[in-house]
């Protein structure tokens, strides 16, 4: 299908394309692996798109006190291939392993996904896990702040995404990440993701409309937890929906197997 | 700043197998369409239009890159490499060789975008292990082969068989 006719803006600066959005009924085009699936689709229309990939200094993963500072247009093959990457969120590295396929992965920007705010996505799930702040053009965002709902962010019409700021994880934490998909490169049916040190996190992918942390399943999991029981609380803290994909039965059954994998991972990783 | 007006054709002018090319695109005009359409490039096939079939992937920069989810306009200046663009004057290209040896294509279909993504991959992870190869593929439909015999002679080339 051919998507419907657009005005195209490419500015060459943030000031400019911020400019450019104010009092806009227009879109941002980033690396479009979302976006223009949808407007092909003609589930939107916007008169405008705003190109923001000729803008230059947003692709870049750089040391931020042991964490790292990314660039919004830093695209998912270079977070996957990135060693600064493995060596410092292994987690985030074995993630990009999901996502989509290489040709996707070449042009998908982390700032697209995060924005875009797919249930499914691996990236704004691991976000959550990660503790992220998200840099705009206006202000910084608690990622626990960014998400309203499925595609729904706390993002203004005219702002704009410009870095992900990951802490770093304290030393010795150990991590995990399992997911379940149909196929190699499909949006998770429900994918979980974990650390574990002196606290653990626990998120979930694709069983809500926004990733989501499980406080009471991470309140259960101390140092000799009982990992199935905490698998067995991660599964009765989730609502997930049925849809065609899986019922919300099986969506429940996953967040269990996966959790204690991932859990499990975790706990061997953990130093 | 670039502004293309809706609705109108505009200039594009970028490098397609190392040779300038240069043509008119309506802002909304796909990169597959635009190839086949415009410059008469068919070598790029089209599938699903959304980018999960593969078929359609093209290298840009050398990155592969789904054709289908690109804009013409925003190729302005890149350069793009296509299918056409692997045999030389001696004959087919080492993938495209031993594609044919193993019977890595029947239809032929899914073969251009395969062989685009398995250039980067060749280029850039000579290193590739069958794990690796098998996730490139992943993202490339094939309704007739069953993969193994593309998987065959990807790891020839790669030097694993
Ligand atoms: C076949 C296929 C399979 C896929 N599989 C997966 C998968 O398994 N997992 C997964 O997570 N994703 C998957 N994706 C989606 C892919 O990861 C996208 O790259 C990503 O969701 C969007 O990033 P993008 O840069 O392409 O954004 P775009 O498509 O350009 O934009 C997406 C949205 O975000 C907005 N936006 C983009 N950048 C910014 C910014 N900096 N600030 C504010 N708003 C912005 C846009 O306006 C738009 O609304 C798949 C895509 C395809 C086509
Ligand atoms: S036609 Fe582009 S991926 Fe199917
Ligand atoms: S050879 Fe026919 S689709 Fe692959």
């Amino acid at each position: 299908m051919k998507p419907p006719a657009f005005e195209y803006l490419a500015p060459a600066s943030l000031d400019e394309a911020v400019a450019a959005l104010a009092g806009q009924d227009a879109k941002i085009l980033a690396g479009g692996q979302s976006l223009v699936p949808m407007l092909n689709f003609r589930l939107l229309a916007p008169p405008l798109l705003v190109d923001i990939t000729r803008i230059p200094g947003l692709d870049y993963i750089e040391d931020w006190d042991g964490g790292l500072r990314i660039g919004a247009l830093t695209r998912h093959y270079t977070l996957e291939t990135s060693p600064l990457v493995k060596a410092r969120f292994p987690v985030l590295h074995a993630a990009m392993a999901h996502v989509a396929h290489l040709a996707i992965r070449n042009r998908g920007t982390i700032g697209g996904s995060l924005c875009h705010g797919d249930p499914a996505a691996e990236l704004p799930g691991l976000a959550l896990l990660l503790d992220a702040h998200l840099k705009t053009t206006k202000r910084t965002i608690p990622v626990a702040e960014f998400y309203q709902g499925a595609l729904a962010t706390a993002l203004g019409e005219d702002e704009i995404l410009t870095e992900i700021m990951l802490p770093a994880l304290p030393t010795g934490t150990g991590w995990g990440f399992e997911e379940f998909a149909r196929r190699a490169g499909d949006f998770a049916l429900t994918a979980v993701g974990v650390t574990v040190g002196a606290e653990a996190r626990i998120v979930v992918i694709g069983a809500h409309e926004t990733p989501m942390r499980l406080p009471a399943a991470e309140a259960l999991f101390t140092d000799r937890a009982d990992i199935a029981a905490v698998a067995e609380a991660a599964r009765d803290e989730v609502t997930p929906n049925s849809d065609l994909h899986a019922s919300a039965d099986y969506r429940r059954h996953l967040v269990e197997v996966l959790t204690r994998r991932a859990l499990t991972a975790a706990w061997e990783r953990a130093a | 700043m670039r502004y293309l007006e809706a609705g109108k054709r505009h200039s594009v002018q970028f490098t397609l197998n190392g040779r300038a090319v240069e043509g008119e695109a309506e802002p909304r005009l796909l990169l597959s369409d635009f190839l086949r359409q415009h410059l008469g490039a068919f070598g790029t096939h089209v599938g699903c239009e959304h980018g999960s079939c593969g078929a359609c992937t093209v290298r840009v920069d050398g990155k592969a890159v789904r054709s289908c989810l690109s804009y013409a306009v925003q190729m302005e200046g890149r350069a793009v490499d296509t299918v056409e663009g692997l045999a030389s004057a001696e004959g087919l290209n080492a993938l495209q060789a031993a594609l044919q040896k193993h019977h890595g294509l029947q239809c032929g279909f899914c073969t251009p975008g395969i062989l685009m993504s398995l250039s980067q991959l060749h280029e850039e992870e000579p290193a590739a292990d069958e794990a690796r190869i098998r996730d490139v593929l992943s993202g490339h439909i094939c309704r007739c082969t069953g993969y193994h015999g593309i998987v065959q002679a990807a790891l020839e080339v790669f030097g694993k068989s």
